[in-house]
């Protein structure tokens, strides 16, 4: 079974008013159906509202579902008991860099996790160690990280949630207050740890160009699954990411407007060197 | 720039003092201070003032930084001083009209502005040669007994480094949100009290959601990493007593009995 | 209006250790109406420069003139130039503090000296060309969406009427339909107000579609000064500045060096189009 296993997940938001009965009910997620592989480069998009955040809580048991279930790595995180178990074993990074940074110092942040999980002193610094090096930030481990980029910001967060040894890590738009090329730290440093240490990456974002090379994408759209498949599967359908409030990246949209006007282009292209190549086979 | 500015101005460099256990340095700095008040004569401030002296050469920290500290007391020692020198009575050695200056207030004043001086940069030592997490840490364990009592003392030594971690953003963030609400003609400047307490809400209203809302963004990224409070976390960086810090210990013991002696004997 | 930088140039904390030269001899005319994009990688003087346009800044060397008077000069009051040079923020998280929206739209305006009545007259103009819904106009800023949020700052700077509008990456952080609503709802301002409007962004892409002039900042000066084909054109120097042109330029490049004749200089998807379909048309023949 997948590490991330959602069956007719569904969540509400309630708002209560002043004498505390129900206003407003919205129904952020509905009827999710789910399956995340374990070593998979995962991402799921959708537009702000669509649930996509929220869908995301529940796979660290920040939220509990209000109806269906929601398994990581074979725990049901309705099992209160197993609460820490699942933290650790599916850990979480957010949007806000400095709002998820304890430490004054990098290593020290990095060590929070394993602290709070009992880990005896000697095997945190092995983990400190090991983490840090993973995202590429060894160099700054006693920089205060006050003095740190956006994205050097998020690496260590990364780190922070790797020194827990998860086998699997949550991001919830984690390049959305970072600039380009801090989203290009952030990518790479989270490309590298799918690879080589085969954490599954389930990636929550609205960056087309980010989701690229993931093994698989979901979309939400209104609290639903509305579609799932590979980069070139989704993104071929552009019609339809227009109707979810996303786009496709600016080489796709080209070659759909092209076909538009009656070339004969492969609908999945992604890349600018396929679309060249295309293009030249045409002319 | 402002993120520059750590709280109590730690001088990373590689010290004798830098390297005591901050628990030793808490007590010390404590003591110091107690034997201000036990010494009460010039030699007795002879004595203090060696020691000073000494920790400050220990220290590596130049000099200058030590007397940082005075400026934020300036006002205060002046008035110390001024009021010790007037009021105090006595035998009469300077007169204008109604002020008169006297033997006995001239030594006191000058007790009193020693003892000003000695104690902030004293402390200044302290914070100088110790991180803010690791007062924090020294803070926790000192506190420890405290738990017998049901003291919250991690929760509050958590709440402390949490603090010092975030005082630099909400700084940087305030510097923000005034530029903000100035492009909109805010004035933060011009007008009597009232006028420049009104002129606050548009600073503080954001400020203070902001703040909540890193509150709570915190809160989910520590549960996220497993925090439950305070019981069976082990410490990345636990404090230990090595030898040196026994040894500051002789020296401090030794340092207070001679404070104690000098009282005893009158000196 | 006009806004001229003259030989300026800003340092951080001048004489300490910590200096750091932000700008250095930036020589800048902005034109009245004119809709102008700022690029840089982080770090290369952009907020800098654009705080100094309104004075919340002063220049350590050089002068800041608007429509010919020095800003720093005798008598002149800044306070009233933020009315006439508006500038909106990144994060409208940082602004918004009243009870409901309208309020803080007024927020300008009444700085600005103006009685109750006429404050929220001008607020409802603003709000309404930032296509911000009436039903909104009650509510506390604080239960506005993302996209929402943005449109309130922007209007609360918009009610002052200001000339020119400065505005730092209003996109950052909207999802693709709020990017996509929030720019061509600027592009919509500077159409109906004539007002010049300068924006400040990291996304060549937006950039490339709705500005007329590109100033690119690299490590505090003034590295390309023209209008956006001319400064992509640069794409390989644009690069090792750690920035890069729109996707489309490096696609139209690669098929002209394939020996498709294909306008380079094609900077969004409709040109790009355009020019691929004439050029494989013309091989037909």
């Amino acid at each position: 079974m997948g590490i991330i296993r959602a069956r007719k997940l569904g969540f509400d938001y309630y708002r209560y008013d002043e004498n505390g009965r129900i206003q407003e009910a919205s129904h952020a997620v509905r009827s999710v159906d789910l399956d995340i592989e374990a070593g998979q480069f995962t991402a799921v998009l959708g537009r702000n509202g669509s649930g996509k955040s929220t869908l995301a809580k529940h796979m660290n048991a920040l939220l509990i579902p209000t109806e269906g279930v929601l398994w990581v790595d074979g725990m049901d995180t309705c099992q209160e008991s197993e609460l820490w178990k699942i933290r650790q074993k599916a850990g979480m990074v957010f949007q806000n860099p400095d709002n998820q940074i304890i430490g004054t110092v990098v290593e020290e942040d990095v060590g929070f996790g394993p602290e709070n999980m009992g880990v005896p002193t000697e095997d945190i610094w092995k983990r400190v160690d090991d983490s840090l090096k993973a995202v590429g930030m060894t160099a700054y481990r006693y920089h205060s990280p006050n003095k740190l980029s956006g994205g050097q910001k998020q690496r260590v967060a990364i780190a922070g949630v790797m020194a827990m040894r998860p086998r699997c890590i949550v991001l919830d738009e984690p390049t959305a207050m970072l600039d380009p090329n801090g989203r290009k730290e952030v990518l790479k440093a989270l490309r590298e740890l799918n690879q080589k240490e085969q954490v599954t990456v389930i990636l929550i974002t609205h960056y087309m160009e980010e989701v690229v090379y993931a093994d698989k994408v979901f979309v939400m759209d209104q609290g639903e699954l509305v579609m799932q498949g590979s980069p070139r599967e989704i993104f071929s359908r552009v019609e339809e990411m227009k109707k979810c409030g996303l786009d496709v990246p600016q080489v796709t949209m080209l070659a759909h407007e092209l076909r538009k006007s009656g070339l004969k282009l492969p609908e999945d292209i992604l890349t600018r060197e396929e679309l060249v190549d295309a293009l030249c086979q045409l002319s | 720039m402002i993120r520059d500015i750590t709280l109590g101005q730690y001088y990373p460099a590689d010290s004798v003092l830098h390297r005591l256990d901050p628990r030793t340095k808490f007590v010390g700095t404590l003591l110091f201070v107690i034997s201000l008040f036990i010494f009460h004569t010039f030699p007795g401030y002879g004595a203090a003032t060696i020691f000073l002296a000494g920790m400050i050469v220990l220290s590596k920290v130049p000099v200058s930084f030590m007397f940082r500290g005075l400026k934020a007391i300036l006002v205060i020692l002046l008035f110390t001083v001024v009021f010790n020198m007037l009021l105090t009575p006595g035998r009469v050695i300077w007169q204008l009209g109604l002020l008169k200056i006297t033997w006995e207030g001239m030594m006191q004043a000058g007790r009193m502005a020693i003892r000003l001086v000695y104690l902030v940069v004293g402390s200044s030592i302290m914070t100088l040669t110790t991180t803010p997490n690791q007062l924090t840490n020294g803070l926790e364990n000192l506190m420890g007994p405290l738990n017998r009592i049901h003291v919250p003392v991690h929760e509050i030594a958590m709440m402390m480094s949490i603090a010092l971690r975030f005082i630099p953003i909400l700084m940087e963030e305030t510097d923000k949100i005034m530029k903000a609400q100035m492009a909109r003609g805010a004035d933060f400047e011009s007008g009597n009290i009232i006028q420049k307490a009104k002129n606050m809400i548009p600073l503080l209203v954001p400020l203070f959601v902001s703040a909540f809302r890193r509150a709570n963004d915190l809160a989910m990224a520590m549960e996220a990493r497993c925090y439950h409070g305070g019981e069976g976390r082990t410490q990345m960086k636990p404090l230990q007593y090595k030898g040196r810090d026994y040894a500051a210990y002789g020296i401090l013991v030794g340092y207070m009995a001679l404070s104690i002696a000098f009282r005893i004997w009158g000196i | 209006m006009s806004i001229e930088l003259k030989h300026v140039s800003y340092r951080y904390s001048p004489g300490t250790v910590y200096e750091m030269r932000a700008l250095e001899h930036i020589d800048l005319s902005i034109p009245d109406g004119q809709f102008i994009g700022i690029i840089g990688h982080t770090g290369s003087g952009k907020s800098t420069l654009i705080q100094l346009l309104n004075g919340l800044l002063k220049p350590s060397e050089g002068q800041v003139l608007y429509n010919g008077e020095d800003i720093w000069g005798e008598g002149f009051s800044r306070k009233k130039l933020r009315g006439q040079v508006g500038q909106v923020f990144q994060y409208p998280e940082h602004q918004l503090f009243e009870m409901d929206v309208l309020k803080d739209v007024c927020f300008g305006p009444k700085n600005q000296g103006l009685g109750q009545a006429e404050a929220e007259e001008q607020a409802r103009k603003a709000l309404e060309h930032v296509g911000m819904p009436k039903e909104l106009f009650g509510k506390s800023p604080f239960e506005l969406s993302g996209g929402q949020k943005k449109r309130a700052a922007i209007a609360g700077v918009l009610a002052m009427n200001p000339r020119i509008l400065i505005l730092d990456e209003p996109a950052a952080g909207l999802d693709p339909g709020g990017r996509d609503e929030i720019l061509s709802q600027i592009a919509i301002l500077h159409r109906t107000r004539k007002m010049a409007i300068v924006l400040v962004s990291h996304s060549m892409e937006d950039v490339a579609r709705y500005v007329e002039r590109i100033v690119v900042l690299n490590e505090g000066r003034v590295a390309f000064d023209d209008e956006p084909r001319k400064v992509f054109a640069h794409y390989k120097e644009l690069e090792r500045m750690g920035l890069a042109a729109p996707e489309i330029t490096y696609v139209m490049h690669d098929l002209k060096a394939r020996g498709l004749q294909v306008d380079t200089g094609a900077i969004t998807i409709e040109e790009a189009k355009e020019s691929i379909l004439k050029a494989l048309k013309g091989e037909r023949r």
